[in-house]
């Protein structure tokens, strides 16, 4: 078994651990960077075409307290407001930084171009043309961390244990997928940046690799995970025709701009029916959406493929170019004509406002452990508002790093036993012969059984169901089939996947059912208005477990943090 | 892999390449529903699911084009399989010719100092 030393681990290299990296190591702190793809190409940022939100007011006046004002009131009363104003008063340092690293923000007239987005008051969302910001933000932070003295990086290395002792982070076990052996990693500060759980639900517009591992070892470690049930669901995503090469949530800002018709399967509006105003502008918000389409299917009057249909033939063929620049050709070689035909959406999983309950040095109450990017629970409270996702991983990234390496000071103390449980399990998987099913098979599963009973509506007694599938589905990981071979065994990735996905699943389930309203995100059909007994946050941890096998995933209600700055 | 590729009642043949070092490998040949416009990734991962858990591919951000992660050689030319386009006549998929092979259709594009046995 490798042992490696560092003073900051950092799992998960996406825009929030990279961003992390580059900053516990511009503190003198050597870094260890890891992720279970290769660094710089797989987690959310890569597929976050969009924009990012920050109050740099070039476009015209703006501060950061607006922004902050439009992230409180998206969160209806759930935000962690320190982590909130963290995030909007550093954004314009943070862009202005990757500005200066080379990234090519769009410009008009030499300043960054901003554009509004739904939720946001003033035009305050920079972008690269034309759909390709997180793969230019991801290639900017690379540059950086391949540049950078003191980080080193590790490819297909997959943490899967953080050890403590005595309340106190000592490093954490990984598992190096392209030889399937383990390393040790002793370290004194450990930032989680693998955030993301979209992998739990069978429709999901995020990279297929985010089974919410960041969540999984933060609750094993002890740490407590809060707002888990605010998964965000994204109404309008590509369904169908079969669409390559584009990210499924392209459609929204051509929508807003252009004015693209949402129709059901009978080619009739219907927005209308469900209480939102489209007046040709179709500004439907985002969980009125979901629900109107979702309806609209369960009546029998869906898409041929389950979505409803988008439809922009009413949009003259220059104004459809001019707003979709070179997309549109990419459009074309799907076999796609939007001058022809209309295409089918429908919701799907997008992002976790929930996540690690950190303070405000982004540190857990576990000593020494660190969350960074879509891995912090809480900023964005209910309902995250648009561009505040890849603005998370900069600003807590950096913020991330910056408190890690300050906690790297107090040394550590790693013992080799540390890494004994993980060594036991992974030497039993290897020895199965194989009985039951494949992990990856009981992932499909999990995603199924999730989506149907804790998706965009659910209802106590849906997630009730969903809770025993859940165990059921847990009780079968004794006997899951692993194939042979140690070398990029794909199968131990799924074991270990399928071990977070599950701890996800039932931290979202759990929390679902004990929130009896709809606020945001989170919608129950059984429960339909927002009740003010609810404006508080939910903390799910291990606290009752008291074996290896009971199912003790317990949950507790907490007062919102507030702060002081408000408003400008 | 969409619901619907699992509906569809035609099916199509992928041939790919089995082994853990470019001298010695084998063909497998695997059939697969096939569906207008699916992806040759999406037909990997259909195989991995619901007949060979054990096929070894590297993918990501799946049928974005985003990530860049997941290049083989399909009937011939370096693609990415994500993006490339399964039709009903089947394809071949092999790892890609100038890299060492990991397992099966994984290639070491790993670069050097992102190894873990990189200064051991």
């Amino acid at each position: 078994m490798t042992h490696l030393t560092t003073d900051v681990l950092v799992v998960g290299a996406g825009g929030a651990g990279m961003y992390a990296a580059i900053s516990a190591a511009r503190e003198g702190r050597s870094v260890l960077l890891l992720d279970k793809g290769l660094v710089g190409r797989g987690g959310a940022t890569i597929m976050a075409q969009m924009t990012v939100a920050a109050a740099i007011a070039h476009e015209e006046p703006d501060d950061w307290t607006l922004h902050l004002e439009d992230t409180l009131e998206a969160g209806r009363g759930l935000c962690h407001e320190p982590l909130s104003a963290m995030l909007c008063a550093r954004a314009p340092a943070r862009i202005l930084d990757m500005d200066r690293w080379g990234t090519r923000w769009a410009r008009e007239g030499g300043h960054i171009k901003q554009v509004t987005a739904p939720g946001h008051r003033r035009k305050r969302c920079c972008y690269i043309d034309f759909l390709s910001t997180g793969p230019a933000v991801a290639a900017t932070l690379r540059h950086q961390v391949g540049s950078a003295e003191r980080i080193r990086r590790l490819s297909n290395v997959a943490a899967i244990e953080v050890c403590v002792a005595d309340g106190r982070v000592r490093g954490a076990v990984a598992l190096d997928l392209s030889t399937g052996s383990l390393t040790t990693i002793a370290a004194p500060a450990v930032v989680l940046a693998a955030g993301g759980l979209t992998k739990i639900f069978r429709r999901s517009s995020a990279s297929t690799n985010m089974g919410g591992e960041a969540y999984w070892l933060a609750l094993e470690a002890g740490a407590e995970l809060v707002d888990m049930e605010f998964v965000q669901f994204f109404p309008i995503a590509h369904l169908a025709p079969r669409l390559v090469g584009m990210d499924p949530i392209m459609w929204d800002p051509f929508r807003y701009k252009l004015g693209g018709r949402l129709l059901n399967g009978r080619f009739e509006e219907f927005i209308h029916r469900y209480g939102g105003e489209d007046d040709g502008r179709y500004t439907a918000p985002r969980d009125l959406a979901s629900y109107a389409i979702l309806k609209e299917v369960e009546a029998g009057r869906g898409s041929p493929h389950g979505g409803v249909y988008l439809d922009f033939r009413h949009i003259p063929e220059d104004q459809l170019r001019s707003a979709f620049g070179p997309v549109i050709d990419r459009l074309l070689a799907n076999g796609i004509d939007l001058t022809r035909m209309p295409v089918e959406v429908a919701p799907t999983a997008h992002y976790h406002m929930g996540g690690i309950a950190v303070d405000e040095r982004l540190e857990t109450r576990v000593e020494g452990l660190f969350a960074a990017g879509e891995a912090v629970g809480g900023a964005g409270g209910a309902n995250r508002v648009s561009g505040n996702a890849i603005t998370e991983a900069l600003v807590f990234g950096e913020r991330a790093g910056y408190f890690a390496a300050a906690a790297a000071g107090a040394g550590t103390g790693w013992s080799p036993t540390y890494a004994e449980p993980a060594r036991a399990e992974l030497e039993t998987l290897r020895q199965r012969k194989g009985v039951g099913p494949a992990p990856g098979a009981v992932q499909l599963k999990l995603q199924d059984l999730m989506w149907e009973h804790a998706g965009p509506f659910r209802s106590g007694e849906g997630l009730e169901r969903a809770a025993a599938a859940i165990g059921d589905l847990r009780e079968q990981l004794p006997d899951l089939a692993i194939s042979g071979g140690d070398v990029f065994n794909l199968d131990v990735q799924d074991y270990y996947e399928l071990k977070a996905m599950l701890r996800c699943a039932e931290a979202v389930v759990v929390s679902a059912l004990q929130r009896v309203e709809s606020r945001g995100a989170h919608q129950r059909l059984d429960a339909p208005q927002m009740s003010a007994a609810f404006e508080r946050n939910q903390l799910v941890s291990l606290d009752g477990r008291t074996g290896p096998t009971t199912p003790a995933l317990c949950s507790r209600w907490r007062s919102v943090v507030r702060s002081e700055v408000r408003s400008a | 892999m969409s619901d619907s590729v699992v509906r569809a009642s035609v099916t199509t043949s992928l041939s790919v390449w089995r082994g853990s070092t470019q001298e010695e490998g084998h063909v497998e040949i695997y059939e697969v529903p096939f569906e207008e416009g699916m992806s040759v990734l999406d037909a990997l991962r259909w195989i991995r699911t619901h007949v060979d858990p054990s096929l070894a591919i590297r993918y990501s951000c799946i049928n974005a084009n985003a990530c860049h992660t997941c290049m083989a050689l399909v009937d011939g030319v370096v693609e990415y399989t994500c993006t490339a386009r399964l039709t009903s006549a089947g394809a071949s998929v092999a790892p890609l010719p100038k890299r060492a092979v990991v397992r099966d259709l994984v290639t070491d594009t790993v670069p050097a100092d992102e190894k873990l046995n990189f200064d051991a």
